[in-house]
């Protein structure tokens, strides 16, 4: 390179223009990269700054001065706590019960064969491709139909319905990159059908069941739709927020938003770092 | 290879029938068992006896239902119909875990989530052993194979070669009746697979357990085997040591199946001879003949034949094509029965000669041949 360059100074200047494209293409990837994080990150940023504004009016919207009064009180608005309780309450009712039931289908699906085995495996996926109010409508239909009272029984079916769908895609995934031959091993060593499930499959498939079991609650809290649908007149915490915005939108709206966002990357963290532990070192 | 003392335990001693002239039952019999997959028949009606403590393989293509017949030993197929005896057992219901016998998996199916220590305690582990003996006993296991002192390792962290001496390690420490070995070694490299087919004969030897190896490779199953079982299509083709099925094999696919043989068609002419089809009578010997008349196809293996000579067979041909293959040169001869293939020891001085085109005379005593039904490899 440099010698070329002593031999044929004129060529230089096109070399270091063509370097300049060169480096112009490769940080502009990186440029876009981060243009596409903060476009992501801004609004969470903002929610969390604004949960430390002390608002002139009922109305969070503008910056007045710094406070720390919401994080003080972070329930100090008519029926904010009861709805956060009842979202937590459902999500991790539904999450649970999905998640047990979840796994028993993966399990199903991918290990056993079956009558309807090719129906069930369509299926899965209905509430997870069907729009949401197609989904709560048809919820909300069929228990006006059979006279459910609306409330707690029938958002939790509800939330319980549609993240089944999304705990079986997890687990099925953790169980189809797994040898079929290790269960088979271990029944050849002499390990009943139970203590085989216990001692093989199951701590093998935990990641995935982990994670079927966050995603599940990260939905459960999350929704809106289906829930406005089938609530009756109870309330979980995203009714709230839209049910106090006509009126007023308190700081502790943002309060609760940030302790669920900075829940939900600690968790985040947490199955990374266990999931490197379980990879010992030196693995190829 | 672990040869030391260190591990009496897994030594020839622990059956009690291990020591006595060949026992009455052997370890594991199959009675007319057959496995159909829907429509797909992979076990035909297979009838099978394994004998106490040898080294049994099951050669065969790909596909003739070897992989099968052992997953039906090992319980993880039901046979769609006849009886597998473990001993005297009759296990043919049975779940794997309620059989006296442990798999070496092709993949080796080690569990990733449990150190080296954990897989090979597993089985002891299942069936109650006391703490003591267990760390004692995979501490022996490991020696077996020598791999001690990886006890802490994961699975992940052993390379090929290591990861198959731990699935042995964890298959031998339960001391089971019998070992199934489904192509173990047929994810090493070369060099590796030669070591290690030495290396399990020679742990076979030391724990005296009979073995049942799946194996395509018939160099493989020559190597190791006492017994060998070729199997195509579902079915035994023939049963016998290695060197009966290579001496005497009973149909066209043995005889192709384990190295290389030159069939010749021909027809029965007498108790001890047979005329080739382009001509000349061949002399073989009665037992080779076994009492069949008709068409046959006679065969010869290459390095049986010599060139020039004073033997019974005599077959005059011309050299069609040669080649230096190291040890020995390979001619194809053409003859009025047929093109035959000959191996020339290159140590003998006649082999420098024969050019291409030159005329040979292919010389052979009666007891080199052979006689099958057919040249066909599959009649149908
Ligand atoms: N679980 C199965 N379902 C359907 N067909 C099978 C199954 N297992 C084996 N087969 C069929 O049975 C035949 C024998 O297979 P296998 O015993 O694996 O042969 P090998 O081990 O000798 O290669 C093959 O035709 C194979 O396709
Ligand atoms: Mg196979």
């Amino acid at each position: 390179m440099t010698v070329a360059a002593e031999r044929l100074p004129l060529s230089g200047r096109s070399r270091s223009g063509a370097r300049l494209v060169a480096r112009i293409r490769h940080h502009a990837l990186t440029a876009a990269a981060l243009a596409a994080l903060v476009f992501l990150l801004l609004p969470i940023a903002v929610v969390i700054a604004f949960s430390f504004n002390d608002p002139a009016g009922r109305f969070n919207f503008t910056w007045e001065r710094f406070t720390l009064d919401n994080w003080a009180n972070p329930f100090g608005f008519p029926d904010l706590q009861g709805s956060v309780v009842l979202s937590l309450e459902i999500a991790a009712l539904s999450s649970l019960v999905a998640t047990a039931l979840g796994t028993l289908i993966a399990l199903a699906l991918a290990r056993h064969r079956f009558r309807g085995r090719a129906a069930t495996n369509l299926l899965i996926f209905l509430p997870m491709a069907a729009p949401e109010i197609v989904m709560g409508s048809s919820l909300l239909a069929l228990f006006l139909n059979y006279s459910v009272p609306l409330g707690f029984t029938t958002i939790l079916i509800a939330h319980i319905m549609f993240n089944i769908s999304f705990v079986v895609v997890t687990v099925r995934a953790r169980l189809a990159g797994q040898d079929m031959h290790l269960e088979e091993a271990a029944m050849d060593l002499f390990a009943s059908p139970w203590a085989t499930f216990l001692r093989v499959t199951l701590p093998l498939i935990a990641p995935g069941i982990l994670a079927g079991g966050l995603l599940a609650f990260a939905l459960s809290v999350d929704d809106f739709v289906i829930t406005y649908l089938v609530s009756g007149s109870d309330q979980t915490f995203p009714l709230f927020v839209w049910g106090a915005a006509r009126v007023a939108v308190p700081p502790q709206i943002n309060v609760i938003g940030t302790i669920i966002f900075v829940a939900a990357v600690a968790l985040m963290v947490a199955n990374v770092l266990w999931q490197l532990r379980r990879t010992p070192k030196g693995a190829q | 290879m672990s040869t030391s003392a260190a591990n009496p335990g897994l030594r020839a001693q622990p059956r009690d029938d291990g020591s006595r002239p060949a026992p009455a039952v052997s370890d594991v019999r199959l009675e007319r068992v057959t496995k159909r997959f829907d429509d797909v028949v992979a076990v035909d009606d297979l009838s099978l006896e394994i004998e106490h403590g040898s080294f049994f393989a099951l050669l065969g293509p790909s596909g003739c239902g070897k992989t099968t017949t052992l997953r039906m030993i090992g319980g993880f197929e039901e046979p769609t119909a006849g009886t597998i005896f473990l001993g005297e057992q009759d296990v043919t219901g049975l779940p794997p875990y309620k059989r006296d016998v442990n798999t070496v998996f092709q993949s080796y199916a080690l569990f990733p989530h449990l150190s080296i220590f954990e897989n090979v305690a597993f089985g002891l582990r299942r069936r109650g052993a006391p703490r003591g003996e267990i760390g004692r006993r995979v501490g022996e296991a490991l020696e077996l194979v020598a791999l001690g002192g990886l006890e802490k390792r994961k699975p992940r962290q052993l390379s090929g070669g290591q990861q198959q001496r731990v699935a042995l390690a964890r298959a031998l420490v339960n001391r089971p009746r019998v070992l199934l070995l489904d192509e173990p070694l047929g994810a090493l490299d070369l060099k590796l697979r030669k070591q290690m087919q030495l290396e399990l004969k020679g742990i076979q030897n030391e724990v005296a357990v009979t073995f049942v190896h799946v194996t395509h490779d018939q160099e493989e199953a020559m190597t190791m085997a006492d017994r060998i079982a070729v199997m195509n299509e579902g079915r035994v083709e023939q049963l016998g040591s290695p060197s009966e099925l290579y001496e005497r094999p009973r149909t066209a696919f043995v005889a192709g199946f384990l190295g290389v043989s030159n069939l010749l068609p021909g027809t029965v002419s007498g108790d001890a001879a047979v005329r080739l089809d382009g001509g000349g009578e061949v002399r073989v010997t009665p037992d080779a003949l076994a009492g069949r008349t008709g068409r046959v196809a006679l065969g010869i293996r290459p390095e049986k034949i010599r060139l020039g000579g004073d033997e019974a067979n005599v077959l005059e041909g011309v050299v069609e094509e040669r080649s230096y293959i190291g040890v020995a040169t390979q001619y194809i001869v053409a003859t009025p029965a047929g093109l035959v293939t000959v191996y020339s020891q290159n140590s003998e001085p006649s082999a420098a000669a024969a050019a291409v085109g030159s005329r040979m005379s292919l010389n052979w005593p009666p007891e080199a041949t052979f006689v099958v039904d057919t040249t066909q490899e599959v009649p149908k």
